[in-house]
């Protein structure tokens, strides 16, 4: 077990130097290496962040959404921590994307918030989450609160996907920078080679500085229920 | 029945089992249509005697579409464009009341138990609930409409536009029977239902409402049909949803 808990930690341990190296690298060649951009200038660079960000809430979600079937099917403990633990962090991810895309908007839209699909929809799925979290809290049986909320995780998950194409069913000012864009989105730019290089290496790092943070919250929920344990035991004996 | 004895008891998956014949599967079928009925016989016939759901709910909506008479400055041109989502609003908000009320019954009378112990697939209590819910919101639709279409001075009762209501009822009820169930459970129920609900009914109440708008100004069938569609794709996935996952949220 002690050797066990000794090995975990020091793979942890390098999980958290690969990210912190990787984050590092990722914020210099944002703002020292990828070119300025035509139109937009400098604030275009929140971009290397934005989108990114975005994109690991996005993936967060998704895994609450696997580790909710998964533990319909399993009933492991495990599986309903990660779906938890996963909301935690993707709802982080959601007000920072929001949060850097605000300040992209003023500059861009001339605006801060505008009541386009995407953006509604994205607010939405915050909504969602912040909901799911709500009913962790509202029901005291551990049992239950786990297959609630798993089903509260797939249902809530549907509406992931009618954010990424609502772009496409409703007409938007959002720029689609992958793939094709609608004719009337505002802000949108080609990359050039040195911005896709950038671009993916960061879009790399925050997908590595997810997994951080999960194995990292996933950690700590093992040693609050290690502390509930000796408690208990203690309490009894 | 002892407790002591330690018999084993025979495993009902170790039965030989052969597939149904055709009359078979429509025996289950009706069976299970039967179950259903039944499930939504006693709801209709409880609201029956005490009437206290649906009057609640029709007093509720009439009061909504007075307040937003008062709320907004209510012109012709402003009535035509904000319809749509006045009475959409009135029937989510009045719909809230009714399935909150629907399982919230059901576990202060303890019934919940007995219809969980009775011998049917678990789903045809979903399907049961869900119908009554849809019957109530229907019943109190019924009345919104011809109401409005005279408070606000607009055609409401063309017969695309009754299509709308029942497919966007039918998505609302659909997901919400389903949350309904959840959230009884929930230490503050009856504020836990809109906080689950509203946000993953936005795609059933977006549709509904453009589409509602699109036919009171008789716009063309290009602007209707799509809103159409999207409200049949959503009631289809969030029914198959919730007859998949009502099994899990009332297992004990």
């Amino acid at each position: 077990m002690e050797k066990h808990m000794d090995k975990s930690t020091r793979t942890l341990q390098i999980l958290n130097v690969v990210t912190a190296v990787l984050m590092v690298i990722a914020t210099g060649l944002v703002f020292f290496y990828a070119p300025r951009e035509r139109v937009m200038g400098e604030v275009q660079r929140i971009f290397y962040f934005h989108v990114p960000v975005a994109w690991d809430s996005m993936l967060a979600f998704f895994v609450t959404f696997i580790a909710s079937i998964v533990y319909l099917r399993s009933r492991s403990r495990w599986w309903d921590m990660v779906g938890s633990t996963s909301v935690e962090i993707g709802l982080v991810f959601t007000v920072m994307a929001i949060v850097s895309g605000s300040i992209w908007a003023r500059p861009a839209w001339n605006t801060w918030w505008t009541w386009d699909p995407r953006l509604t929809t994205y607010t939405i799925m915050a909504l969602i989450y912040v909901a799911y979290l709500m009913l962790r809290q509202g029901i005291e049986d551990p049992d239950q609160r786990a297959r609630f909320a798993a089903v509260y995780g797939i249902v809530g998950f549907i509406s992931v996907p009618i954010t990424f194409f609502s772009i496409r069913w409703w007409r938007t000012i959002h720029p689609v920078v992958i793939g094709n864009g609608s004719s009337s989105a505002q802000g949108g730019f080609d990359m050039t080679s040195p911005m896709r290089l950038v671009f993916f290496f960061s879009l790399f790092s925050i997908t590595v500085l997810y997994f951080c943070f999960l194995a990292n919250r996933l950690r700590l929920e093992k040693l609050a229920e290690r502390v509930e344990q000796l408690k208990a035991k203690l309490l009894s004996a | 029945m002892s407790v002591v004895s330690r018999q084993p008891e025979p495993d009902i998956k170790e039965l030989p089992q052969s597939p149904p014949s055709p009359s078979g599967y429509w025996l289950l079928f009706t069976d299970y249509c039967r179950a259903v009925g039944s499930v939504l016989w006693k709801d209709f016939t409880a609201e029956l005697r005490s009437k206290e759901l649906l009057s609640a709910m029709l007093v509720f909506s009439l009061l909504v579409v007075l307040i937003f008479n008062f709320a907004l400055e209510l012109d012709k041109a402003a009535r035509e464009n904000v319809a749509a989502g006045v009475l959409w609003v009135t029937a989510i908000f009045a719909g809230t009341l009714g399935l909150n009320r629907s399982f919230a019954m059901e576990k202060d009378r303890g019934s919940l138990d007995g219809l969980l112990l009775a011998p049917v697939d678990r789903s045809a209590i979903y399907f049961g609930k869900l119908l009554g819910n849809l019957l109530f919101m229907l019943l109190v639709q019924a009345v919104i409409l011809p109401v409005f279409s005279i408070l606000f001075n607009l055609p409401m009762l063309k017969p695309l536009l009754l299509v709308v209501v029942l497919l966007g009822t039918i998505g609302y009820a659909g997901v919400g029977t389903l949350l309904a169930s959840m959230a009884v459970h929930s230490r503050t129920r009856d504020v836990m239902l809109p906080i689950l609900l509203f946000p993953v009914a936005v795609p059933v109440l977006v549709a509904a409402v453009r589409a509602s708008g699109a036919i009171l100004i008789s716009a063309p069938w290009e602007d209707i049909g799509p809103w159409l569609n999207l409200l049949i794709v959503y009631d289809v996935i969030f029914i198959a949803v919730a007859f998949m996952a009502f099994d899990y949220v009332v297992e004990e």
